[in-house]
C-alpha cells in the first residue's frame, strides 16, 4: 500500500543541520493498522508528516498506491492527498464551523454537490456516533467528540489511508480507548489501512498489527506486533516493551535475592496458546529447580494473549540449566534480568 | 435655547456630519479593497505559510511600513498632484478621500495581517492535508476563521479615519474636524467646538459597540 524508501529529511539551522529523519525504509501493508513508535525527537512526527508531504522530503520516495508522492506535481498532490485522510493531536477543527459544517469541509474542497455533500455528511455522524452533536460548535465539545469529528472528516472522501498524529495523546485514558476502539472498528469495517505515530506503547499493543521503530531519525526494526513485543531486538524496543510489563521489585527483595549465590532472575514471555500450559509445574519437575514468581502478567496484545512472568530460579548450575532447557522447549521466550 | 440658535447649529452641523459620514464611509470601503488583499499577501507569502514568498512579503512590508511612517497631515500635502491626477482635482471632500485611502489602506494591510496570523497552524496544515488549493484555504479557512478579528480591526480602522478626516480641512474637504477648526477656534465659538467634540465622541462610541457586538456573534469560542 505504502512503501517508503530511503526517506530522508534535513532541517537546516545556522547550529548545523538536523537530520530528522536518515535513510528510513518500510513498507505498509494493506490494511493493516501500522504503528510507528519512538522517543520524543525520534523523528516520528516528521515521517508521518512526509507520508502526504506536509514536510517535504530532503530525500528518498514515498509511494502510496504506485504513485510516487515526491514526484507529483502541485495539483495531482492535492488530489492525492484527498485519498490521505489525516488526525492530529490537537484536532484543528473550523472553530468557525459546526460538527457538520466541519465534516463537510474537504467534501467541499472536492467540489462535491450541496446535496451529495448533505448526504455523505448524514452517513459520517452516526459512524462516530455524533448523530446529536451535528449543529454544536467545536467550542461545545469534549477532546474526545472533537477526534471524533477530525475521524469523520478525515474519512470523509473515502480515503484508502488514515493518518493519526499523536491522536491521542491530548485525552484521558478512557477517551484513548474509546477512539482506539473506533479505529479498529473502522479499519475492520472499511478494510482502512491505519497509520498510527505514538509515543504511547499501550496504543501500539492495543490495536496495531504492525509497528516500525524509529530511533535517532532511524528505522531500528520493524515486523508485526507480535514479534516485537515477544522479541524485540533493538534496544529502545525492548524498554518499550518492559516498560508496560513493567515490574518494580523493591530494593530490599532484590537485595536479598542477590545474595542468593545459586540464584539467577529469568524473564519468560509466552505468546498465545502457551498461557494456558501448566509451564511452571513442567518447569519444577523436569530441573528439580525452586522457583518464585516475583511478578507476573497476562495481557493481550490485540487479541492475542501476551503472559510475563518474572521468575526467581534456585537450584544449582546443573539444574538451573535445566530449567533453561525445559523452557525454551516449551517455545518460551526467556531473557536473564540482572540485579539492578 | 431659542429656535433660531437650533436652527443655526443645525445648519452648521448637518452639511459637516454628512461630509464627514462621506470620507469616512468611502476610504473604509477603498482601503479595505486595496488592503484587504494586501493584508492577505502578506500573510500568506511569510515563511512557512501556503504561498512563501520572502521577497514579497519583504518589499510589500516595507512599503507599508513607509507609507504608515509619514504623518496624515504631510501626506495629504504631499500627494497633492496624485490627487489630482486621480480624481481631477485637489480640493473638495472626494479629493481628501484619496490621501485618506493611502495612509488607511497600509494600515488596514496591518491589521488584518495581524488578524491572519492569530489563526493555528494545525487549523491551515488541516486544510492542506485535504487537499485544498491556496485559493480555497484563503477563503474556507483563513477569513472566515478570522472574521470575528477582522470585524474589530475594522472597527479599529474605522474609528482611526474618523480621527484623520479632522485634517481633511487642510484641503477643503470640510467635515466635523473643520467644523471645529473654523468655528470653535478661529471665530471663538466653543458651543460649536464642544457639540462637534461629542458628536465625534457618539461616532466613535457607535461603531466601537456596533464591531464589538457583530465581533462577539461571529464568535464561535467559549472565553
Amino acid at each position: 500500500m505504502i512503501q517508503i524508501r530511503n526517506l530522508s529529511k534535513v532541517y537546516p539551522a545556522r547550529s548545523g543541520d538536523v537530520r530528522a529523519l536518515d535513510g528510513v525504509s518500510f513498507d505498509i501493508p494493506q490494511g493493516s493498522v501500522y504503528g510507528i513508535m519512538g522517543l520524543s525527537g525520534a523523528g516520528k512526527s516528521t515521517l508521518v508528516r512526509c507520508l502526504n508531504l506536509l514536510e517535504r522530503p530532503t530525500g528518498g520516495e514515498i509511494i502510496v498506491g504506485g504513485h510516487d508522492l515526491t514526484r507529483l506535481s502541485e495539483k495531482q498532490l492535492r488530489s492525492a492527498r484527498q485519498k490521505i485522510g489525516m488526525i492530529f493531536q490537537h484536532f484543528n477543527l473550523l472553530q468557525s464551523r459546526t460538527v457538520a459544517g466541519n465534516i463537510a469541509f474537504p467534501l467541499e474542497i472536492a467540489g462535491m454537490t450541496a446535496d451529495d455533500i448533505r448526504a455523505r455528511v448524514a452517513e459520517l455522524l452516526p459512524l462516530v456516533g455524533l448523530e446529536d452533536k451535528a449543529g454544536a460548535y467545536p467550542s461545545e465539545l469534549s477532546g474526545g467528540q472533537k477526534q471524533r469529528v477530525g475521524i469523520a472528516r478525515a474519512l470523509a472522501l473515502k480515503p484508502d489511508v488514515l493518518l493519526c498524529d499523536e491522536a491521542t495523546s491530548a485525552l484521558d485514558p478512557k477517551t484513548t480507548r474509546s477512539i482506539l476502539t473506533l479505529l479498529r472498528d473502522i479499519n475492520r469495517s472499511l478494510g482502512l489501512t491505519i497509520v498510527i505515530i505514538t509515543h504511547e506503547m499501550h496504543v501500539i499493543k492495543d490495536i496495531c498489527t504492525h509497528v516500525a521503530v524509529l530511533h535517532d531519525s532511524k528505522c531500528v526494526e520493524n515486523a508485526t506486533v507480535e514479534e516485537v513485543f515477544l522479541s524485540p531486538k533493538s534496544q529502545v524496543a525492548k524498554e518499550f516493551v518492559s516498560g508496560i510489563f513493567k515490574a518494580d521489585i523493591p530494593e530490599e527483595l532484590l537485595r536479598e535475592l542477590e545474595s542468593h549465590s545459586d540464584s539467577e532472575l529469568v524473564r519468560v514471555s509466552f505468546l498465545g496458546g502457551s498461557a494456558s500450559e501448566p509451564m511452571i509445574n513442567g518447569l519444577i519437575r523436569s530441573s528439580d529447580v525452586q522457583v518464585s514468581i516475583l511478578f507476573g502478567s497476562v495481557d493481550h496484545v490485540r487479541s492475542t494473549l501476551f503472559g510475563n512472568l518474572l521468575l526467581e530460579l534456585r537450584g544449582t548450575d546443573e539444574q538451573r540449566k535445566r530449567a533453561h532447557e525445559y523452557l525454551l522447549g516449551q517455545n518460551l521466550s526467556v531473557e536473564r534480568v540482572s540485579y539492578e | 435655547m431659542s429656535d433660531g440658535y437650533i436652527a443655526s447649529m443645525l445648519g452648521l452641523l448637518t452639511p459637516a456630519v454628512l461630509e464627514t459620514l462621506y470620507m469616512v464611509a468611502a476610504s473604509a470601503v477603498m482601503s479595505y479593497v486595496i488592503g484587504l488583499p494586501l493584508g492577505i499577501l502578506l500573510v500568506v507569502s511569510s515563511k512557512g505559510h501556503i504561498m512563501p514568498a520572502p521577497w514579497v512579503e519583504r518589499t510589500l512590508g516595507t512599503v507599508i511600513n513607509i507609507l504608515r511612517s509619514a504623518p496624515f497631515i504631510v501626506l495629504m500635502v504631499a500627494l497633492i498632484p496624485f490627487t489630482r491626477m486621480v480624481i481631477g482635482t485637489s480640493i473638495g471632500t472626494t479629493a481628501a478621500v484619496v490621501p485618506l485611502v493611502v495612509a488607511a489602506a497600509p494600515f488596514v494591510a496591518r491589521v488584518v495581517e495581524s488578524s491572519l496570523k492569530e489563526i493555528p497552524h494545525g487549523v491551515i496544515e488541516a486544510a492542506q492535508s485535504m487537499g485544498a488549493s491556496p485559493f480555497q484555504i484563503i477563503y474556507k479557512v483563513l477569513l472566515p476563521e478570522a472574521k470575528s478579528s477582522l470585524i474589530l480591526g475594522a472597527a479599529i480602522t474605522i474609528i482611526n479615519v474618523i480621527g484623520y478626516t479632522a485634517m481633511a480641512g487642510a484641503v477643503g474637504g470640510g467635515g466635523l474636524g473643520d467644523l471645529a477648526i473654523q468655528y470653535g477656534y478661529n471665530r471663538f465659538r466653543t458651543d460649536v467646538m464642544i457639540i462637534t467634540v461629542a458628536v465625534l465622541v457618539i461616532f466613535v462610541q457607535a461603531v466601537q459597540t456596533l464591531g464589538t457586538r457583530l465581533a462577539v456573534s461571529a464568535m464561535h469560542t467559549k472565553r
